[in-house]
């Protein structure tokens, strides 16, 4: 059983303990302020990231597990130069190179890289622990890049990045909206990997376009590193080919629409959604919190609901606001509306942590590797 | 020599006294701000070097109208304000 938990959230971070099978609210820091991503390492080191709205996006780093903090700079796009135009194609208005939150983060335990995805599209890359960060210009210049829309927000936004435990060199990134790339060489070169996903939301010839696709989280198993895992905007897909292909998945229950998805690090068919009714309408089912589980790789699916609210429930979990541990054994989930939920039995049952925090982004398991 | 002080919700996440500098626009007062206090640059600016867009700036009173390059002239007198826009939220 894993020992403590982080919750970012709209108004704070919070630190999460388990003590004789029961987890509970342990501390806060940044009461207040909006933290939209963390990350938690093995050696006491957290990394938080903070949206002031009006005086932007900030970077703090603890070394010592919280207790804590110094700022250290925060990922910014280099000037613009003047010549360059940059637009968003959906509304033609210029895409502002200012890093406008911090979507993503991820640190290769292999060679202490980290690596942030950011609103608007970019990646950036740290090889000083967060002291200083480096836009990933390959990606950023890519000219099918200036394709991007925004997805859950104006401007377009990189919130998953999958870092290949066979070869450091390999990095698959989620785009909203964008797709899926994957870069083969230490982000020297990319390639778009969306082959097989739908979108509905686009006219019907372009629908399979990779270029436009919504995958909401994108994550990867770790034990079988060629198999990903989508919530996509139109459903589930998973790919077992190292994101040569995608397939839907189209028998999930209640729905097949989320925003959030989590694999079991060592079963790559295991994986766990918090579904909601549709695009259209983002609220649970039938007003009842449940997650899904298929343990067949997307050929079934159980519905869990075990502790979870059954009746005018309208918690939504965001992109990464569910969680497992390394052991595989443990999850937690937060929710829109300030719910956290743990489960120490592969989601077969739920126990809510507490149900008035703020909302919540993002829950990570401080369990390292 | 010109005044700059900074809104409360500002001084909240980051040291930003009032202080007179040297300037004769709103970037140079600006930019010896930063010098004493380097953390308050990128709270006021954004990655481009331009007023953030959910910051404003007074001089005497007046908004400052170029956001990009902050050459609004201030005089030894002046007294420039930094705010937080409700635009913001």
């Amino acid at each position: 059983m894993s020992g403590r938990l982080l919750v970012a959230t709209r108004k704070g971070l919070f630190t999460v303990g388990e003590a004789r099978g029961t987890w509970s609210v342990l501390d806060s820091a940044f009461l207040g302020d909006n933290v939209s991503m963390i990350l938690p390492l093995p050696d006491g080191t957290v990394i938080a990231a903070l949206d002031h709205g009006h005086f932007g996006v900030k970077l703090h780093r603890s070394r010592d597990s919280g207790t804590t903090w110094d700022i250290r700079p925060a990922p910014a796009f280099p000037p613009k130069p003047e010549d360059v135009e940059d637009l968003d194609p959906t509304r033609g208005t210029s895409i502002p190179w200012v890093v406008q939150r911090v979507w993503a983060l991820e640190r290769d335990h292999r060679t202490g890289t980290l690596w942030c995805g950011t609103i608007p599209g970019g990646l950036f890359r740290s090889f000083d622990e967060g002291d200083t960060w480096q836009l990933v210009e390959s990606l950023w210049h890519e000219p099918k890049r200036k394709e991007w829309f925004g997805g859950g927000a104006d401007l377009p936004g990189i919130h998953s990045v999958c870092l290949d435990p066979r070869r450091a060199e390999r990095v698959v990134v989620g785009v909203s909206c964008g797709g899926v790339w994957v870069t083969e060489d230490d982000g020297r070169t990319w390639a778009c990997r969306a082959h097989g996903m739908r979108a509905n939301y686009m006219p019907p010839e372009r629908a399979f376009d990779p270029h436009i696709q919504d995958p909401h989280r994108v994550v990867q198993c770790r034990a079988q590193p060629e198999v990903f895992w989508a919530a996509h905007h139109n459903g589930i897909f998973v790919s077992t080919d190292d994101v040569g292909s995608w397939t839907e998945v189209t028998t999930a229950k209640p729905s097949a629409f989320g925003f959030t998805v989590a694999v079991h690090p060592t079963d790559p068919d295991t994986a766990w959604f918090v579904p909601a009714m549709s695009d259209e309408r983002r609220v649970p089912v039938d007003g009842r919190v449940v997650v899904s589980r298929t343990r067949d790789g997307g050929a079934t699916f159980e519905v869990l609901d075990r502790g979870l609210p059954q009746s005018h429930a309208y918690d939504i979990a965001y992109r990464h606001a569910l969680d497992i541990d390394a052991s595989g054994s443990t999850l937690a989930f937060g929710t829109t509306t300030g719910s956290l939920w743990t489960s120490d039995d592969q989601g077969d049952s739920w126990i809510a942590v507490s149900t008035h925090l703020p909302p919540i982004y993002a829950v990570r398991f401080v369990d390292g590797e | 020599m010109p005044r700059v002080a900074f809104t409360p919700n500002l001084q909240r996440h980051v040291v930003c006294p009032p202080c007179e500098v040297q300037g004769d626009t709103v970037r140079r007062a600006l930019n010896r701000v930063f010098e004493r206090y380097p953390d308050v640059e990128t709270y006021v600016l954004d990655d481009q070097g331009a007023l953030r867009t959910h910051v404003v700036v007074f001089i005497n009173g007046r908004q400052m109208t170029d956001r990009t390059s902050l050459s609004d002239a201030v005089g030894p007198d002046s007294e420039i304000y930094v705010m937080q826009a409700l635009s913001g939220g």
